[in-house]
């Protein structure tokens, strides 16, 4: 593969597409809902209407709109349409060709599409997934090839640096600072992993940026590895995403095929090679140096950081890990420079954020924001409030690591700093919109209770700290609980937080401290008053209830 | 003389293996799958995914050739197939229907859909009914959250789901 190669398959992509594309969501969401018979019955309409040569039908990643889906969007005319059945098929197509159509469309001027702001999802919902030649038409692997012959790594990581990128995958670790910590440290064999163990419920965006746009993955792990300086990567995908596997297996398949991956990656001595290790359900693997143990072959439990895996990683050689969305960022940030992304977001959160908008909004989907933009904005507008008689009451970030966030909050920017102050975090980019039905102490009791589940139990403070938080939740909403109760909760979330080992452990309590802070009348009024005194048993007893 | 033991051992293993491979055809396409991996002890969840893909859930029988074909202690392999939710050590009914618990799906109701099924079928999830006809499962999040709630039927995830949709589909699979 040399440049010139490249441009080849570019030049032949452009030149052979068509007039008219119609674009088929094939993402998870609206494969449920048989996107793979819409497509082909828009396959059987384009040929029986004689359309072949001037209309293309392509499969393409996710459209984002999800709560409408399946969706079909036709180009150049900007129609898309929602809720398309395989026997709308033959209407879009006389749509295409000016026939006025009844057909149900989505407004693409709204402001679901406009306030969003695309890098990582630049291609996504346009690029077929499963053809690498309609990635490269896009200017794909070309960030790589200029990282690979004209940059030497410690410019890479310069510009990442510069560009301001941080961990997407929740922490908001500096990227630059990670890399070249790798770079310096010294060893023969080093390793670069994706962490695709999108485990928070309520997120779906590393899934979507898989299966939609698998070769910016790929192409910006490449990109790390020649940075860094190591030769072999894992992508560490659930086994609950079974789409998203299969279409990372297509992509690594063709870009070893053309020579993208292998050895002697455009005729430079950079070798590389990306291996899928699938997870097997456990949510505590998302955490790094749980993860490192799955990748070898062990029980997922985190162990004591230092050393960071930066240091001493996988079978001990240093390793570099990042999320999904951290990856699919770097070739924008070789291609555009650090500057055009520095200039995006707010001060200390560079760049965009992609967000899993879900639960009590009419707009539900996968949505694209600069940094900063306040949670109004993507709650009202392009969630576009609370479904017909309700109001919206919390936003949920960050899953059971985060917190919820009150309505009378919503004006904070989305930056890593504004939502930490909040007492929730960032997270990965799930945000879950609860209305006035739902409780928020039972919301707690939901994450708690993932947690109990989830704790992999090597620390005691995260294996029976999180058992006696649910049982006191529990006892609470069962109308058992007093005061006493309620203080012992707050202890003991205190104690679970400051002791256990690894991040699960360490953010168990979150959804509960968060709802206690903001929600505190709900718990108070589910109390029963105390029969004893304040010492609990044994102490005067207080004044009989009234 | 040192190598004698060894040599005993590994003739031991073969020999169970191959006691294994003759009575089940899909010992030997697991055998083939661990060889792709070189034997390699990293490869073990990779080996356990296939293992159960072939037989539907793992037993005693099918760990025991794993640890006797990567040579890896057996209480290995088993701490590892229990640590993940994914494994299975039981079998599992005909039909599956996998009720999808994530944060979305939750405040959508997919706590009522679940109830609604545990009362109907009479099992808790996690259990599979007494004519092994269905599995009822719970997951943390498919990821299919702008369209919750949604179950997995049988592998095929579906969207919009109320008590009574779910019904109607568990219904389907019952026996006349």
């Amino acid at each position: 593969m040399t440049f010139a190669d490249l441009e080849q398959i570019k030049e032949r992509e452009l030149a052979g597409q068509k007039k008219i594309v119609l674009r088929c969501c094939m993402a998870a969401g609206c494969m449920s809902s048989d996107a793979k018979g819409i497509k082909e019955a828009l396959e059987a309409a384009v040929a029986s209407a004689g359309l072949q040569d001037s209309v293309e039908v392509r499969g393409v990643g996710c459209m984002r709109l999800c709560c409408e889906g399946p969706l079909v969007q036709a180009d150049p005319q900007d129609a898309l349409y929602v809720r398309v059945t395989p026997g709308n098929a033959p209407d879009i197509i006389e749509a295409l060709k000016g026939a006025k159509s009844s057909l149900a469309r989505a407004d693409t001027k709204s402001a679901f599409f406009t306030k969003q702001v695309s890098i990582v999802l630049a291609n996504t919902g346009i690029t077929d997934p499963e053809r690498i030649e309609s990635y490269i038409a896009l200017d794909g692997y070309r960030a790589l090839h200029e990282a690979l012959t004209e940059l030497p790594p410690s410019e890479v990581i310069e510009r990442v640096t510069r560009s301001g990128l941080r961990g997407r995958g929740g922490a908001g670790f500096p990227t630059g600072l990670k890399w070249s910590t790798v770079a310096k440290t010294p060893g023969d064999r080093k390793y670069i992993i994706c962490n695709a163990d999108e485990g928070d419920p309520g997120a779906f965006m590393d899934r979507s940026v898989l299966e939609s746009d698998p070769h910016a993955v790929l192409e910006g792990m490449a990109i790390g590895a020649y940075a860094v300086g190591a030769t072999q990567a894992f992508i560490y995908v659930r086994a609950e995403y079974p789409l998203a596997i299969s279409r990372l297996q297509v992509a690594i398949r063709q870009a070893k095929r053309v020579g993208l991956l292998g050895s002697g990656i455009f005729e430079s001595p950079f070798n590389f090679n990306i291996d899928i290790r699938i997870g097997a359900g456990a949510f505590v693997c998302g955490e790094e140096t749980a993860l490192m143990a799955s990748v070898e072959g062990r029980r997922g439990t985190p162990s004591p950081r230092p050393p960071f895996p930066a240091q001493s990683g996988l079978w001990g050689c240093p390793t570099l890990i990042n999320n999904v969305e951290t990856f699919a960022n770097i070739p924008a940030i070789i291609r555009r420079g650090a500057d055009w992304f520095a200039g995006i977001g707010t001060e200390k959160s560079k760049g965009t954020k992609v967000f899993a908008l879900a639960g009590k909004v009419r707009n539900t989907g996968l949505i694209e924001v600069p940094m900063g933009t306040p949670l109004r904005t993507i709650v009202e507008e392009i969630g576009n409030g609370a479904p017909e008689g309700g109001s919206i009451k919390a936003v949920q970030t960050g899953g059971p690591s985060g917190g919820c966030i009150p309505d009378e909050h919503l004006d904070t920017p989305v930056d890593y700093e504004s939502l930490t102050k909040l007492g929730s975090i960032m997270g990965s980019g799930g945000m879950i919109v609860m209305d006035d039905k739902t409780s928020m102490v039972d919301v707690a009791r939901f994450f708690m209770e993932f947690c109990v589940d989830e704790s992999c139990g090597k620390c005691v403070p995260c294996r029976t700290g999180t058992v006696q938080m649910l049982r006191l939740l529990g006892k609470i909403l069962a109308k058992q609980a007093t005061a006493r109760d309620l203080a012992k909760l707050e202890e003991l979330a205190d104690m679970v937080r400051h002791t256990s080992l690894c991040g699960l452990g360490q953010t168990a309590p979150n959804p509960v401290l968060s709802t206690l802070r903001f929600f505190r009348g709900e718990y108070e009024e589910l109390l029963q008053p105390d029969v004893y005194g304040p010492g609990g048993p044994g102490t005067a007893a207080a004044p009989p209830a009234a | 003389m040192i190598a004698a033991p060894a040599a005993r051992k590994r003739s031991s293993a073969a020999e169970r293996v191959a006691q294994q491979i003759g009575a089940d055809k899909r010992f030997k396409i697991l055998e083939a799958h661990i060889k792709k991996f070189q034997l390699r002890h990293d490869a073990l969840i990779e080996v356990l995914h296939k293992a159960q893909e072939l037989f539907g859930f793992l037993d005693d029988n099918v760990l025991h050739f794993v640890s006797d074909m990567l040579r890896l202690p057996s209480s290995r392999v088993y701490g590892v197939a229990t640590f993940y939710h994914y494994f299975k050590l039981k079998p599992q009914g005909l039909h599956t229907c996998v009720v999808c618990l994530g944060t979305a799906c939750y405040v959508k109701g997919a706590s009522k859909v679940l109830e609604t099924i545990e009362a109907h079928t009479g099992i808790a999830a996690g259990e599979t009914t007494a004519d092994k006809r269905l599995s009822l499962l719970t997951a943390r999040c498919i990821g299919a959250c702008g369209i919750a709630p949604s179950v997995v039927y049988d592998g095929v995830v579906t969207p919009r789901q109320t008590a009574e949709s779910a019904l109607e589909r568990i219904k389907l699979w019952e026996v006349p």
